[in-house]
């Protein structure tokens, strides 16, 4: 453990009493290892003086002190953090990318020195004259930390996202710069999955074109066009990783065989494994991608992946647009070349293309995977967790870089 | 049987099978029956000229969806001696009339079980999400100007509450378990074959239950169970998913609770005065609204013919019903 000593040593007259160092003051930063020798010094000498007060900032010389078997030579007490470690953090610059979490806002306002990017007019002009103040970016799935805004920010300490997905952040120029890095796992997976499964749900049963057809007054006796059964569909997740597994477990619960697809086999699942997407595609109904977004799986559902799914298949995309090429997905689902598509994210969102606005076998969602009041709040303490543990030199909470 | 009935069906003749059936419904529903049987329709246009003799012998009677079978239907076919279902529901069929002619009933079976499971979840996930609401936000091209949308509630973990746990309820159960919801339930008794938690009375279970699910048997006991009560007892946070029948809900309670937002939000697919739905609900977005279609699959339809043909089977050759109530 690196860390600084302060030994605040007093005479039972409160005087500052010097440890054996030139220090004046009687007040010294030493290391840890420095200290403890100063510590048996005084040791040393208490057994002839009387007691010592020995107010310490580190745990560990305190612990050193209550052990020794001239404790009751020492009164001893930890010092909490002092108030200039809160004011310090509030002096920090963390820059907040776009509007994300009304919450969240309000308490990196409270404990940080906010900067609002989506507020500027001229961004360029507002990081180079906040550049020296600015330590901390907050992201999300829309504006991460972009190799330009990287650059941009010298003081650059650490990019926290407001979200699973690190797409939006340039990896490689962090582990570069010993940026550090942190997201939102584990805490949105079940959300994600929830809305998966109910996606596929709303598609195959067209609940969201019933409700349409009722809200329009139209309901008459008569009307008896049939939708498709969802229990024992066969369910193809692209990327078994806590998202694509949590699907996997509602899914089976409704009868459906479960295979996928991803870079490696998984060891202890009894879910089939395809090492090739075409062939997944063509082995199952419906079809889930809930991998990360990467060079790799950009476009990864691509013509003919949909051509594999085909006429009767249906795809349901929680990943990230450009996961699917949606020009030639749009071009299926128009010509009836794929059966239908449940989508919550979308290659230029808030951009959704009209031509899906007419199709009854499509539900479109404006990125609400992790959409509800109880993750978006988990998310948010992850986010200042995060923050609060790098400024306070703890360890992180959820860290990828 | 009378001895008309023989000289009008010799013995290569099919078998006699009345249909019984409300006007919506189409005989095309079972093409089957028209190779298998000598189908006898009171609404064949033109009319049937045997229809008035051969009605009389008819000893099984196929009751197409919900078209009521009562004392008086019973009394117009005296020689029927079963009545078979093909709906989920029996609410419809009086079963006491029957049972005191001694006239035996079957049900649909499991044929829809899947399908209507399926969808109350479906309903649920809509209506705590808020998919459907969303879906229209994005269409109408909202999403550009507003930016975000509403946030939702969770649905995992949360509680469920299933008013009957039968054919239905138990599939319920099972795929909400999968989401880690916890599980209770209300019905007529306790069943000693599962751990889910037992309420004697719905109100309870609504005070413990952020999901309730109704999916019993419409009954004269049933009849409203969910009542203001039961409403109050679920709150502000909590929602009704409804694919039993229009009837097990005060409606006009539901609805008042609904648009002063006393009552979280509600999936419904059946409505007391089908096809009518309450014009306050078109507007809210707490609500998602179906057209009674929680067992429209292909699926279903193959499944509830299998049941159907083979209880007419089984009657004809003297073999224990399949799925006799």
């Amino acid at each position: 453990m690196v860390g600084v000593a302060k030994l605040v040593v007093m005479d039972p007259k409160g005087r500052l009493v010097s440890g054996g160092s030139s220090a004046k003051t009687g007040i010294m930063q030493k290391s840890i290892k420095e200290s403890t020798k100063m510590l048996a010094t005084l040791v040393r000498r208490a057994k002839s003086q009387p007691p010592i007060t020995l107010t310490c900032n580190l745990l560990h010389i305190s612990q050193l002190i209550s052990t020794h078997p001239l404790h009751h030579n020492f009164s001893t007490t930890t010092r909490a953090p002092p108030p200039s470690a809160a004011a310090k953090m509030e002096a920090v610059g963390v820059l907040m990318m776009c509007p994300m979490n009304n919450y969240l806002e309000q308490e990196l306002d409270k404990r940080f020195k906010l900067f609002r990017y989506w507020t500027q007019p001229k961004q360029r002009e507002f990081l180079a004259q906040h550049a020296e103040a600015i330590r901390a970016v907050v992201g999300n799935a829309t504006a991460g930390a972009s190799a330009e805004v990287i650059d941009a920010l010298p003081k650059l300490e650490i990019v926290s996202s407001f979200s699973v997905g690190l797409d939006k952040i340039d990896l490689i120029k962090c582990k570069e710069k010993g940026i550090r890095v942190t997201n939102t796992p584990d805490v949105l997976t079940e959300d994600v999955a929830d809305l998966a499964i109910g996606l596929m749900l709303a598609v195959l049963r067209r609940i969201c074109e019933c409700d349409k057809y009722v809200r329009s007054g139209a309901w008459k006796f008569g009307d008896f066009k049939l939708t498709t059964k969802f229990s024992g569909k066969r369910v193809g997740i692209i990327g078994l990783g806590r998202i694509g597994l949590a699907i996997a477990k509602r899914a089976e619960a409704f009868d459906c065989p479960i295979s996928y697809y991803s870079r490696s086999e998984k060891p202890n699942t009894n879910y089939k494994y395809y090492g090739n997407l075409i062939e997944l595609a063509s082995n199952c109904d419906i079809l889930v991608v809930a991998c990360a977004l990467t060079p790799e799986t950009t476009h990864i559902v691509n013509r003919e992946v949909i051509d594999a799914l085909g006429p009767k298949g249906v795809l349901i995309n929680i990943g990230r647009g450009p996961h699917v090429d949606e020009p030639e997905l749009v071009s299926a689902l128009v010509e009836g070349r794929l059966g239908g598509a449940g989508l919550d994210v979308f290659e230029k969102e808030p951009e959704v293309p009209e031509q899906l606005f007419g199709l009854d076998n499509v539900v479109l969602l404006p990125h609400v995977g992790s959409g509800t009041i109880e993750t978006r709040k988990a998310m948010a303490d992850l986010v200042l967790g995060n923050l609060e543990a790098h400024f306070a030199n703890k360890p992180l909470l959820t860290p990828v870089v | 049987m009378a001895a008309a009935a023989d000289e009008h069906q010799p013995s290569e003749t099919p078998p006699l099978l009345l249909v019984h059936r409300l006007p919506r419904f189409k005989l095309s529903f079972f093409p089957f029956l028209q190779t298998e049987y000598t189908v006898l329709d009171p609404l064949a246009d033109p009319p049937d000229p045997s229809f008035p003799d051969l009605s009389k012998s008819a000893r099984i009677m196929l009751c197409v969806g919900p078209t009521p079978v009562g004392s008086d239907e019973l009394d117009r076919y005296p020689a029927v001696e079963c009545v078979v279902g093909s709906s989920a529901g029996l609410n419809h069929i009086d079963l006491a009339a029957c049972r005191r002619r001694g006239v035996r009933v079957t049900s649909a079976g499991d044929a829809f079980s899947d399908d209507v499971a399926d969808y109350a979840v479906g309903l649920a996930i809509d209506v705590l999400r808020r998919v459907s609401a969303a879906d229209r936000f994005v269409r109408a091209g909202s999403w550009p100007v507003q930016k975000e949308y509403l946030l939702g509630s969770k649905v995992s973990g949360k509680r469920v509450g299933i008013v009957g746990l039968g054919s239905i309820g138990s599939r319920v159960a099972k795929r909400f378990e999968a989401f880690g919801c916890t599980i209770a339930y209300n019905s007529r008794s306790m069943k000693s074959h599962v751990s889910y938690t037992y309420y004697a009375n719905v109100v309870d279970l609504a005070s413990n239950t952020d999901i309730l699910i109704v999916c019993c048997a419409l009954t004269n006991e049933t009849y409203h169970v969910i009542n203001n009560d039961v409403m109050t007892a679920l709150g502000k946070t909590g929602i009704i998913v409804n694919v039993g029948r229009g009837a097990l809900i005060d409606e006009k309670e539901l609805v008042e609770f609904l648009v002063r937002g006393e009552l979280g939000g509600a999936g419904l697919d059946v409505f007391e005065h089908e096809p009518h739905v309450p014009k306050e609900l078109l507007t809210l977005d707490s609500v998602v609204l179906s057209p009674h279609k929680a067992v429209f699959t292909p699926e279903s339809f193959a499944a509830l013919e299998k049941v159907v043909l083979g209880n007419i089977q089984a009657f004809f050759s003297n073999e224990p019903l399949l799925t006799e109530i």
